[in-house]
């Protein structure tokens, strides 16, 4: 067998620099091979390592009386009663789903959900954050298209409900989309287990599917930018087997339910590198393996595609010594691979053997302990001095106000996204409360504890490029009130931090203002980080995707009956607008739509009103005071109101006495935090509590069937009805995706998305 | 009565199948294994939802070779009563229990929404409960539901009153904005000529309990066990 030379340009090719290799040099004492010099670029590199983002990391709050696990396993951990505990975590996979969707979103997928069950948790379901460009932008129709079948293809096949999730569209991602997958599985305290590789001598165990040539240097593609060569690192992306996972799953959990494994990792990114040296890692030891051992889909595989392959569907389990033939047996009851393909040793190294020679030796602390970690320096952009506090904005007549509000309803980002979650089973597993688009949040049952769980995904990306500090605090303090107004209490959050080149310092600044911003959110709201993941690199031909902190946030329902839909449930029910509203319409949808070009500063976000009005929410929640709750967020007060109008009850309101001093384009489209719009058959009770709770509150109108009137002071600012709202908004994706215009959508012409989009 | 739930290597819809049985109705139910050739005395043999074999060939294909399946054969030659809901639905048409193929849907997408159902036929030991005609909303989640048969087979179908629920609009008319899928003459569900194997598309068990938000479903399960309480 006839490696190639370590040479400069070898290691250049790895995405090693000189500074780097030269501490490898220090590390083994002498210089690398080329297996070794393969393993340590998968494992410094950005995807793994976390080099430039470790730092910041570090200032998450991320312990709190529930947190079982914190970052730094698998997934993280939290206790939801009864001895019950919730595994989640969410991860991106933009690199793969730009140059190929739907494998790249389909192995996303498969990916988080190894994490979690790798955990000992039986995943329960699932979320999607996709970040899309311009529907008319080069490949996106395509794009869109393929990674929602790609997520359709995995989940569904898994029998995991997507039950939740979020997609919008900016030209920001016209180079560059995101897919960030999220799972979560339920178990017992003590079922948790851990990627640990204890005991000296017990057998390092390969389950799964057999290894192949596919997704080498997956990780390290994911730490570079995209140019125009992108496309030859197709046969980066690795493929999916849905239906092996799913039998991989029972196999895991059912050797799990014996008590013959010790430890138990996925082979994520990195592949047998990365599991091997973490599980050696976290438990102080050394592994021994014999690479010809492993299972292989093609003959004349080296040692070196054998430790980078990121072929899915595959584990590593250490077992307890003399237990091999129950991890055997089990796993071939399920027809898959399983074969001791090694031992832990003492010896505190990574030792790798070919038919007999040993080929590869590295010490397992040094290259974590000893990896690169760089303060990358930070500069606040230029266009930041060009923000302006307020937009400026000419006068738009009251008349208009009809059409803005029904283009805002038609726009991508906020039309019904059906057409997408459709294409999700949400409904397997027999758990789903509250589908997508029924509530602020999904709710899933926990069978048998009368609990249930509450989950979001949110992020402003708009915001965070703007004033990326209040953008990191509104994430968090977003996906807290979509879980209260579902019912739920605020628990935790996992993250996935989508950035640019961490190499440019405006970048960098960006980076650490979100940072700053979730931390301080997190804090106030009592959500610990409990998990996470850094995406760098989000860029094509020098151009950064928007800064984009995606947060996933879980909460508890303690009574699975808590809660209440978004959409207005009955007529002739007073509606309550909670919160204030201020003239902050910089990064708004009405921005975004009438004066794309603009730079204003998105909302404050003030974390002591967002407290108070979380805390509101669950009281009267609690109090079964609520037969509607809705969040506002993107599109304001008009939105808000056109989105609880859906189901054909709709309202007639009157704003008359809620910030009179603000101009009719603020007033209905302004994006301020805190607030939430409510209905009640208790109006006077909600209107008290509120009053006692420090949340300003303001009965503004009914609900009735079929109308929907927004007024101030009796002039008629938006009039139209129900069923031409819910018209325009269900259809709109659809036809938006077949090519229309907004405006053919509002005018009822067109033609719905084919059923094939093509390249 | 006693339930048996066949596991086949991609089933997904197992576990739902045993909470509504065991759980929400009460009965006795029990997996059964792939590889065993042991229905465990099973009343009532369910073929859940999934991708059995990843579906790979064509939906079900693969499943008519499982061991399990010649018990199931015998069992449903001799009377006994055989449930297929989606995956077990097109697992039932490969093996030849049911007419007719499920082939993709005309729209080649997956699709997952509630839709509502007609019962046509109460004659059966699924549908005793129901009311001809009655109106249930039900989920459904698949790639290949659309029903074809030829004309022949159709009009047999008919004729036998083997066609036991379609798809529906709100006033219980079969129009095509109705038809999820695309199936031949709204076809949602079908029984065999001696109505002891039921396959359909849509998930009863889904819809079976007030916390979901739908409980429609269950009055097939309850059918079932009605069937067993009348014949002793």
């Amino acid at each position: 067998m006839q490696e190639p030379a370590v040479t400069p340009t070898l290691v250049q090719s790895h995405g090693i620099n000189e500074s780097e290799y030269k501490l490898i040099e220090q590390i083994l004492g002498r210089a690398p091979n080329y297996t070794e010099l393969g393993i340590f670029s998968v494992m410094w590199s950005e995807h793994c390592s976390y080099k430039s983002s470790r730092i910041h990391l570090k200032t998450f709050p991320t312990k709190g009386p529930i947190v079982v696990q914190g970052p730094g396993e698998n997934a993280g951990v939290i206790d939801i009663g009864d001895g019950w505990v919730a595994a989640f975590k969410m991860e991106s996979h933009n690199h793969p789903s730009y140059i190929e969707p739907y494998q790249g979103a389909a192995t996303g997928v498969g990916g988080i959900l190894r994490d979690i069950f790798t955990m000992g948790a039986r995943p329960i379901a699932c979320m999607d954050s996709l970040r899309f460009g311009e529907l008319d932008a080069p490949r996106m129709k395509y794009l869109v298209d393929g990674v929602v079948r790609g997520i359709g293809g995995y989940g569904n096949c898994m029998g995991i409900p997507t039950v939740g999730g979020e997609t919008s569209f900016h030209r920001g991602y016209n180079g560059n989309i995101l897919v960030n997958a999220f799972a979560l599985g339920v178990t017992r305290k003590e079922k948790i287990f851990k990627g640990t590789a204890s005991g000296v001598g017990n057998p390092v165990i390969y389950v799964g599917s057999k290894t192949g040539r596919d997704g080498i240097h997956g990780a390290t593609m994911a730490s570079a930018e995209f140019d125009e060569a992108s496309e030859e690192k197709r046969p980066t992306v690795q493929v999916g087997d849905p239906f092996t996972e799913k039998l991989l799953l029972e196999a895991c959990l059912e050797i799990m339910d014996t008590d013959a494994v010790v430890g138990i990792q996925d082979m994520g990114a990195a592949g047998l590198t990365s599991s091997s040296f973490e599980m050696a890692g976290r438990a102080g030891t050394g592994i021994r393996m014999h690479l010809d051992r492993v299972p292989m889909r093609e003959s004349g595989m080296t040692p070196y595609e054998i430790m980078l392959s990121e072929s899915q569907e595959r584990m590593l389990i250490v077992a307890k010594r003399g237990r091999e033939e129950d991890v055997v047996r089990i796993f071939s009851k399920w027809d898959l691979n399983a074969a001791v393909i090694g031992e832990v040793t003492d010896d505190g190294f990574v030792r790798l053997f070919w038919h007999g020679d040993e080929i590869a030796k590295i010490p397992v602390e040094p290259i974590s302990t000893e990896a690169p970690v760089y303060n990358r320096p930070m500069q606040r952009p230029a266009y930041a001095d060009r923000i302006a506090l307020k937009l400026e904005r000419d006068r738009v007549a009251d008349a208009e106000m009809t059409a803005s509000l029904l283009r805002l309803v038609a726009s991508p980002n906020l039309c019904s996204k059906h057409w997408i979650w459709e294409q999700y089973d949400t409904t397997v597993r027999t758990n789903t409360i509250a589908a997508p688009e029924d509530r602020d949040a999904a709710i899933v049952r926990v069978k048998g504890t009368g609990r249930a769980l509450a989950m979001t995904s949110d992020v402003n990306p708009v915001y965070c490029y703007l004033d990326p500090y209040e953008g990191g605090k509104q994430a968090v303090a977003e996906a807290a009130r979509n879980i209260a107004a579902s019912g739920g209490r605020p628990a935790a959050i996992t993250d996935c931090l989508n950035f640019g080149s961490p190499e440019r310092p405006e970048i960098m600044w960006q980076f650490a203002e979100c940072i700053r911003g979730i931390s301080d959110a997190c804090m106030a709201l009592d959500t610990p980080v409990v998990s996470g993941n850094v995406s760098f690199y989000n860029e094509t031909e020098g151009k950064a995707i928007y800064p984009t902190p995606t947060v996933g946030m879980v909460g508890i329902l303690e009574d699975e009956h808590h809660g209440a839909p978004l959409a207005f449930t009955d007529e002739k029910l007073d509606i309550i607008l909670l919160g204030a509203t201020f003239d902050e319409l910089g990064g708004s949808e009405w921005q975004q739509q009438n004066m794309p070009d603009a730079l204003a500063a998105p909302p404050l976000v003030d974390l002591e009103r967002e407290r108070k009005l979380i805390s509101l929410l669950l009281a009267l929640h609690e109090n079964h005071l609520l037969r509607s709750a809705h969040d506002l967020s993107n599109g304001g007060l008009a939105v808000a109101l056109a989105e609880c109008s859906m189901d054909g009850i709709g309202c007639h309101v009157d704003l008359k006495g809620h910030a009179d001093d603000l101009d009719a384009i603020a007033l209905l489209y302004s994006e301020s935090q805190a607030r939430a719009v409510v209905t009640s058959n208790s109006p006077d009770d909600v209107l008290q509590r509120a009053k006692d709770a420090g949340v300003p509150a303001i009965r503004i109108g009914h609900t009735g069937a079929g109308v929907f009137l927004i007024e101030r002071n009796g002039v008629p600012l938006v009039r139209t009805t129900t069923p031409e709202l819910s018209r325009i908004w269900r259809s709109s994706f659809s036809l938006l995706l077949g090519g229309d215009t907004i405006d053919d959508v509002i005018r009822g012409v067109g033609e719905e998305a084919p059923e094939v989009l093509a390249h | 009565m006693k339930f048996g739930i066949v596991i086949l290597p991609g089933s997904n819809c197992d576990h739902d199948a045993m909470h509504v049985t065991k759980d929400v109705l009460g009965a006795e139910a029990e997996f059964l294994w792939h590889k065993d050739t042991d229905l465990k005395g099973s009343d009532c043999v369910i073929l859940p939802g999934g991708f059995a074999y990843g579906d790979y060939l064509r939906a079900g294909a693969l499943a008519k070779f499982a061991p399990i399946m010649e018990p199931i054969r015998r069992h449903a030659a001799g009377g006994g009563l055989v449930l297929g809901i989606c995956n077990g639905f097109q697992v039932l048409t490969e093996v030849g229990l049911l007419p007719g193929a499920l082939m993709r849907n005309q729209h080649l997408r997956f699709l997952s929404r509630d839709v509502l159902l007609r019962t046509e036929e109460t004659n059966t030991a699924f549908t005793s409960e129901m009311q001809k005609g009655q109106i249930m909303r039900v989920p459904i989640a698949h790639g290949e539901g659309n029903y074809f048969a030829d004309d022949a087979t159709l009009d047999d179908l008919e004729r036998n009153r083997q066609v036991i629920f379609r798809y529906c609009d709100e006033e219980g008319r079969l129009t095509s904005e109705a038809n999820p899928n695309g199936s031949a003459r709204n076809i949602a569900g079908i029984c065999n000529r001696e109505r002891n194997v039921l396959g359909l598309m849509p998930h009863p068990e889904r819809c079976s309990e007030n916390i979901l938000g739908n409980s429609d479903g269950l009055v097939l399960f309850k059918s079932i066990a009605a069937s067993f309480a009348t014949a002793r």
